[in-house]
């Protein structure tokens, strides 16, 4: 991956504090960190002052839509969000039509993402044909394609079929790729609406129960831990899917885990409103998931952040809430959420966020090049971010195809200022650098 | 009241306000008066995305008789079956210039979105969505119940309902929940555990799994219909069983005490969750309901389109 075209000019960023810790100046050249220090200067100077430097960010979950649904996103347009929200990398989940379960579609995505040239677009690849729960997805020629798939998911299904889950955690072991399971029983969910709860009862919607995701999060880490597989969870969102995870690990089981910014940030009770906004699967949890998914992220147990960015055109939203889509945009504001959630709230620091959202799912995404400490030497893939300015959500300043944010009208904590990839700024000033 | 969305929107002098109102109404009917004006003018959609002959020929009738204009949209048999979307049927009521939308959908909140997504601007009226609610229903119950059991006065304080069958998927036994708490009822729910939702426990209702044990301290029984569609979904063996444990049979009806009436908001399964017997026995007053619906609906349309302007 690494045989771009090197950015040919010297960036430095002034006065910024590496992981919240002491001010530096850092300087980038021919596409690496090559010095730290005080009163450095380059061809293109970012102020850093009142910000925050992470090495930038990894996102294992991203719907790019394209090919297929581009009316709701293309990996340009998805890219650019993606910069705005300082990454630097994105893995574009399989579901789109033709679904990536062919090296040639996944090529396809692959050297889309180079073409925008703006984060690396990492393709997921389907694990079974079609999505469609039944026969394996050619998983071996993804993982040998020029696209290097490591990352195998039939997300927004459920790979159900236990020896079906069984054979495919079995077989990426061959290319070191992972299993990334969209957790959710499909008897126990069907037609469902929302969290399965108190409110679900009040407002006539067809439940989702946290069983449904635990009982299949349960089934797969002990499949795992008998095949001696690695494992990665989607979209984790109930208490007792945190308490499982965490007596995985203790187990020793090869289990990692993710969440995303609106479970940390969301209950069930916006869903009051009936506006489809808020639709979105897994469901938006109680208050008491909300608490469990924030300290499993604290202490590790969850290991990540994943946007699960899922666009939609107006139209599937602007509707009744039976009829809409599920899914809601995420990659520009996920910084902010994680802050207002983890960082204002004093759970975690700058260190553990850029292990959550930068380090660890580059890791588990085998993403060469990504989630490196910022030091000399490193790759200079940064994200510059202000954590105490409030912004207003305008979703009609979104880099993003679709406007599904369900931030929209909220002021939120934190600008992304500044996202350089590879030594090239993609983002200054918080606007997307041209 | 600018809509009637559920009936927890409803104060309970509000409630009493309605079936003072429709009390008024149906003794007016029933002096012969005809058609009474307050409501000329005045345009009423009936917006019906699924079948619902009685609720739709209720609302009509509430209408006309209070003078309105009817429109009424089936979705079956409009541009909704080509695809148009709920938003564009708004946007084509409001440039129609109706001044209310009696609307029935099967999506829970449809009628919440029609009121607040500033698609239109009149008043909104839920004639029954999916599985949330569906508060006439509950309104016109709750006037049969004070007409039979307090007089027709105030409210419904002391008095004992039972409701059986279908919880998890009724949206008259939500809105009857809220409406019958708001008037100071105490409300039974007796079903099989597979159709109660939930958190029911929360609703404030005392919960059996027993008819039997539920009769005798009865005012009222309610009976909920029992949906085809429920039979192969496991939420019981088969009907005869259901028939058995939670069916209003004689054998049951004869326990309740003397006073307490029969009621089910149709259309009956008759053989299923009430027996033939029982439907046509002097207790029941399912054709009454019908009756006071017209009237309880004429109350809410003439509240909510402030029929004292025009």
């Amino acid at each position: 991956m690494g045989n771009e075209i090197v950015f040919e000019k010297s960036v430095v960023i002034k006065n910024v504090k590496i992981l919240g810790k002491e001010t530096t100046d850092i300087l980038i050249k021919a596409g690496h960190i090559t010095e730290l220090g005080s009163n450095l200067s380059g061809d293109i100077v970012i102020d850093g002052s009142d910000c925050v430097a992470l090495p930038g960010l990894v996102d294992l979950h991203t719907h790019l839509r394209e090919p297929g649904r581009e009316d709701a996103e293309t990996i340009l347009s998805g890219s650019r969000a993606a910069a705005m929200g300082g990454f630097t990398a994105v893995h574009a989940m399989a579901n789109t039509n033709p679904v990536a379960d062919t090296a040639g579609v996944v090529e396809q995505v692959w050297r889309l993402g180079k073409e925008a040239g703006l984060v690396d677009v990492r393709p997921v690849g389907a694990v079974t044909k079609g999505l469609d729960g039944i026969a394996l997805a050619e998983l071996g020629a993804m993982a040998d394609s020029a696209a290097g798939v490591r990352v195998f998911s039939d997300d927004g299904k459920c790979v159900h079929d236990a020896a079906l889950m069984r054979r495919a955690l079995e077989y990426v072991k061959a290319f070191d790729g992972v299993v990334a399971q969209h957790a959710q029983e499909p008897r126990l969910t069907d037609g469902a609406q929302m969290n399965e709860g108190e409110l679900s009862g009040k407002l006539g919607l067809a439940g989702w129960p946290a069983v449904a995701e635990e009982a299949i999060i349960a089934r797969d880490v002990l499949l795992a831990e008998h095949v001696g597989s690695r494992l990665h969870v989607c979209h984790l969102s109930t208490a007792g899917s945190v308490e499982i995870i965490r007596w995985a690990k203790s187990r020793g089981i090869n289990v990692t885990a993710e969440v995303t910014p609106h479970h940390l940030f969301f209950t069930d009770e916006v869903v009051t409103s009936y506006d489809p906004i808020y639709k979105v699967n897994p469901p938006l949890r109680t208050a008491k998931d909300v608490a469990a998914v924030r300290a499993g992220l604290a202490d590790g147990t969850i290991d990540i952040v994943a946007t699960d960015h899922a666009p939609h055109p107006a139209e599937d939203k602007d509707c009744e809430w039976t009829s809409a889509a599920f899914g809601m945009t995420g990659l520009e504001s996920a910084l902010a959420i994680v802050n207002a959630t983890m960082i204002k709230t004093g759970l975690m620091d700058w260190a553990a966020v850029a292990d959550r959202m930068s380090i660890n799912p580059a890791r588990i995404g085998k993403v060469l090049d990504q989630g490196q400490p910022l030091k000399v030497g490193s790759p200079a893939n940064i994200v510059v971010f202000n954590p105490n300015i409030e912004i207003k959500v305008d979703p009609k300043a979104t880099q993003s195809g679709s406007r599904n944010t369900p931030y929209r009208e909220l002021t939120l904590p934190g600008q992304v200022v500044a996202t350089v990839f590879r030594g090239k700024p993609t983002v200054v000033n918080g606007m997307l650098a041209n | 009241m600018k809509h009637l969305l559920s009936a927890a929107d409803l104060t309970r002098e509000e409630a009493i306000t309605v079936l003072d109102t429709a009390a008024q109404l149906a003794a007016a009917a029933e002096q012969g008066v005809g058609k009474l004006p307050p409501l000329r003018g005045r345009t009423v959609v009936n917006l019906f995305f699924e079948d619902s002959t009685r609720t739709r020929m209720s609302f009509e009738a509430a209408a006309k008789r209070l003078s309105a204009d009817v429109i009424n949209f089936s979705a079956k048999n409009s541009s909704v079956s080509k695809g148009e979307s709920l938003k564009d049927t708004a946007l084509t009521l409001e440039a129609m210039g109706a001044d209310a939308v009696v609307i029935r959908h099967n999506s829970s909140g449809a009628p919440h979105r029609l009121a607040n997504a500033g698609w239109i601007s009149g008043g909104v009226i839920n004639a029954g969505d999916g599985t949330h609610e569906h508060p006439t229903q509950a309104l016109l119950d709750a006037y049969t119940l004070r007409r039979h059991l307090c007089a027709d006065q105030a409210d419904l304080a002391g008095v004992n309902v039972t409701i059986v069958g279908d919880i998890l998927h009724s949206r008259v036994a939500r809105s009857n929940v809220l409406l019958l708490h708001i008037l100071g009822a105490k409300v039974k729910l007796v079903a099989p555990p597979t159709l109660l939702p939930i958190g029911v426990e929360t609703w404030g209702c005392e919960i059996s799994y027993d008819l039997d044990d539920s009769i005798a301290g009865s005012d009222a029984v309610m009976m909920l219909r029992v949906q085809k569609e429920r039979m192969n979904q496991s939420y019981f063996p088969n009907a005869h069983e259901y028939s058995f444990r939670y069916g209003l049979t004689k054998a049951r009806m004869n326990k309740m005490a003397q006073h307490a009436i029969v009621m089910h908001p149709g259309p009956m399964n008759r053989g299923m969750e009430i027996s033939a017997d029982v439907a046509d026995s002097a207790r029941s007053v399912v054709v009454e309901q019908v009756a006071n619906g017209v009237s309880v609906r004429m109350a809410v349309l003439y509240l909510i389109l402030g029929g004292a302007e025009s």
